[in-house]
């Protein structure tokens, strides 16, 4: 735990904001996409905001798996619940994620569906041996950082023969996203306003920094790895200003007590040994972005709920509906706030999500309405208060 | 539960078999091994002199005064935890919803609902710790209930309990009379509870040292009151923790509340916990732990009081309460910066209480 507490101290938080507060030139504004949800959270949770100058502004990135999970993959999901005698699997953020026709899977499991949470694809494979006699889905979604446990639990379902075990693989990749970001069309004329990025840490311990480095070179913005401490996210800060100052445009690496530039090649060797690119993928917010998802092997497709289940394959049929107000899509490409869609508070909150920015507390939306909603409202008694409102 | 048999006169050839036997319809009947179950297992642990007198209901004198009564229902799963069992946290939750009100609580009920099939070995010891808790607790089971349902109906056991009361003079304790200037204090660390009722559950074990805090408070209670009668609020953050209580006090009394990080009590080994399972102890559940709202020029001798006794001794003062029209409860995060301490959205966990 002490090694936690290291990377919350106070003191030192205070000692880079004053070198932040000293590298800003005042005559600028700057703009950093933190790209991942684990940013976010740590951002809000901790309150860096108001540790940072009024010209340096966090744009919240689209690195939040449950955020940018389409609709479409949640509705497919419910269909098996509804046609197929299924055990379903799943992390606990996608059951309140809402579906068309303001479904979610959680009222499909009121209804009697059997959707189980689970902490780890483990605790799916332990469900699909206890029930021989059940078909049992793990709904695999998420990043580079949980990919690599669910080629695990594909070669372990094989060796162990687990012919009643198969996985709904969404799993998506973080370098297309960010190209997918900075290649999209102005929508509506919204224009990201970007001067750099925030990495991804946890996944780059997988992949390394090396898969960033077209960024910069292509796109020509600075991107740091930055760890998901709040002293990881405001050093990563000020590594980016001293970046734009020296007028660099490179990948460097703060989170260097994890993350090499080369990555884990174990975990590399095992996902290429289980998974394959995907043509295309649906992003919420982002669309279809080419070669962004992987998809299971054709080897091990013995274990795959796409080709398992005739209601996955024929899905022409299937067209998602979202709440046509939610912002979710401007919000993950980062050209809206959470505070500028209508339904914010009013209709959407954490209780009755209309959008999946507000159900991962991950999501910019829930981590804005959970921690930081008191932000341009002032509070009657309290000074100290009113000086966080302004900030 | 009170169809008592008669002294001294053995009404049944074969006695419970406590080590293997198991809860089947019978039980349930009201028939002879109803009244089997009820003398050989819950009479023997929760013996006293109003359970003795054997009707459907309890009969006693009360004291002159304001009464209170609370009705609490456990469905815990798993049944037993490091640092208690459903039956201990039974007595202590229902006896500290009456305490909360500064009452001294009197008497308790306990209704059971078991499922077809539970060992009673598991029952007797269950039995066994609340006799326990309510000895500890001085505040006896007085009346009882006993229900079985088909196997795959129920959870082992449900338990639900209730109690009165009788609160002193001079007292007016409750969530709606929080002032703005008023000092918010919590009786020791957060979270155990919850913590080490996710250590035992069957797909999250981890090796942890950390109990439950399931304890009854009305003693500690008792000496704050004696101390300090102007107490404005009283609240033992359970589901949903302290965020939720604090949440709770706010919009009773319509006020904001501003608390501090760096000052809220949190064992390492449950921050360690909740960072590893992506829990904010904020929101893990107490079963043995209070919230103070009292004047400010209350604050440091109810501070002292608290820490004197056993159940305090980790006790703290961690904000206060402020005029703020949205009620928002808002926290100064150890790291320096402001943020919301919101309602709890969804569950953190299912069936902690």
């Amino acid at each position: 735990m002490k090694y936690i507490e290291e990377f919350r101290d106070q003191k030192l938080a205070k000692h880079i904001a004053e070198r932040i507060r000293h590298s800003v030139d005042p005559a600028r504004e700057y703009h950093f996409m933190e790209f991942c949800g684990g940013h976010t959270h740590a951002i809000f949770r901790y309150g860096v905001q108001d540790l940072m100058p009024g010209n340096v502004h966090y744009v919240h990135g689209p690195g939040c798996p449950v955020c940018v999970l389409p609709t479409s993959r949640i509705d497919l999901m419910i269909r098996l619940l509804r046609e197929e005698n299924v055990i379903l699997c799943t992390y606990a953020d996608l059951l309140r994620v809402p579906a068309s026709e303001r479904e979610s899977l959680m009222k499909v499991k009121a209804e009697g569906a059997d959707v189980r949470m689970v902490y780890s694809t483990q605790d799916a494979l332990k469900i699909a041996r206890d029930n021989p006699e059940s078909e049992v889905v793990f709904f695999a979604i998420g990043f580079e950082t949980t990919t690599p446990p669910t080629a695990v639990a594909i070669l372990q379902a094989q060796s162990e023969q687990l012919s009643n075990f198969t996985v709904f693989c969404n799993h998506v990749l973080t370098p297309a996203a960010m190209s997918g970001l900075l290649d999209a069309p102005a929508v509506d004329g919204e224009v990201l306003n970007l001067d750099g990025f925030l990495g991804p840490s946890h996944v780059s311990s997988i992949i390394g920094s090396q898969p960033y480095e077209f960024v910069p070179q292509k796109y020509g913005k600075p991107v740091v790895i930055a760890g998901f401490e709040p002293l990881d996210v405001m050093q990563s800060t000020l590594m980016m200003i001293q970046q734009i100052n020296d007028g660099r445009c490179e990948v460097e690496n703060e989170y260097a007590r994890v993350v090499s530039r080369e990555g884990n090649r174990k975990a590399q060797a095992l996902v290429a040994e289980v998974l394959e690119l995907r043509d295309r993928f649906e992003w919420r917010g982002l669309g279809w972005i080419p070669d962004s998802a992987l998809k299971i092997q054709p080897r091990f497709s013995a274990f795959d709920a796409e080709q398992r289940f005739d209601c996955l394959k024929n899905t022409g049929d299937l067209i998602a509906k979202d709440h046509k107000a939610c912002e979710c899509p401007s919000i993950l490409r980062g050209t809206k706030k959470p505070v500028d869609c209508k339904l914010f508070g009013t209709v959407c909150t954490p209780e009755n999500p209309m959008g999946s920015c507000m159900v991962s507390s991950e999501g910019a939306c829930a981590a804005h309405w959970s921690y930081g909603r008191f932000r341009g409202q002032p509070v009657t008694s309290s000074p100290q208060s009113q000086k966080a409102a302004s900030a | 539960m009170n169809e008592m048999s008669k002294k001294g006169r053995k009404r049944f050839t074969v006695p419970l078999n406590l080590k293997t036997g198991h809860i089947d319809m019978s039980h349930g009947s009201g028939g002879r091994a109803s009244a089997q179950l009820i003398e050989e297992l819950f009479v023997k642990h929760l013996d006293n002199e109003l359970l003795r007198q054997g009707n459907d209901n309890a009969q006693f004198s009360a004291p002159a005064g304001r009464m209170v009564m609370s009705t609490d229902s456990h469905v815990i799963s798993p049944l037993f935890f490091p640092g208690g069992d459903i039956g201990s946290l039974a007595v202590h939750g229902t006896v500290n919803d009456i305490a909360m009100s500064g009452a001294r609580p009197l008497y308790l009920s306990a209704g059971f609902i078991l499922e077809e099939g539970f060992p009673l070995a598991d029952l007797d010891r269950i039995v066994a710790s609340m006799a326990a808790a309510a000895r500890e607790a001085g505040v006896p089971v007085i009346t009882g209930d006993t229900k079985v349902v088909e196997k795959g109906k129920g959870d082992g056991v449900f338990i639900n309990t209730a109690g009165v009361g009788v609160v002193p003079d001079g007292l007016d304790i409750a969530g709606h009379n929080a002032q703005p200037g008023d000092v918010v204090l919590i009786s020791g660390t957060i979270g155990d509870h919850g913590v080490a009722i996710m250590s035992s559950r069957e797909n999250l074990e981890f090796e942890t040292t950390i109990e439950s805090d399931s304890a009854a408070l009305h003693t500690l209670i008792a000496a704050m009151t004696d101390a300090v009668p102007d107490i404005h609020c009283l609240r033992d953050p359970t589901r949903g923790g302290l965020a939720t209580t604090l949440n709770e006090l706010a919009h009773q009394s319509q006020v904001g509340i501003r608390i501090r990080e760096s000052d809220l009590p949190v064992k390492p080994a449950v921050n360690a916990a909740c960072e590893l399972l992506g829990l904010d102890p904020l929101y893990v559940a107490n079963e043995g732990k209070l919230v103070c709202i009292c004047p400010a020029e209350h604050a440091e001798i109810l501070l002292a009081v608290m820490k004197a006794h056993p159940q305090g001794e980790n006790a703290a003062i961690i904000g206060e309460v402020i005029e703020d029209e949205h009620h928002f409860v808002q926290m100064e995060t150890g790291f320096g910066g402001q943020r919301i301490v919101d309602w709890l959205a969804g569950e953190q966990l299912p069936r902690i209480c």
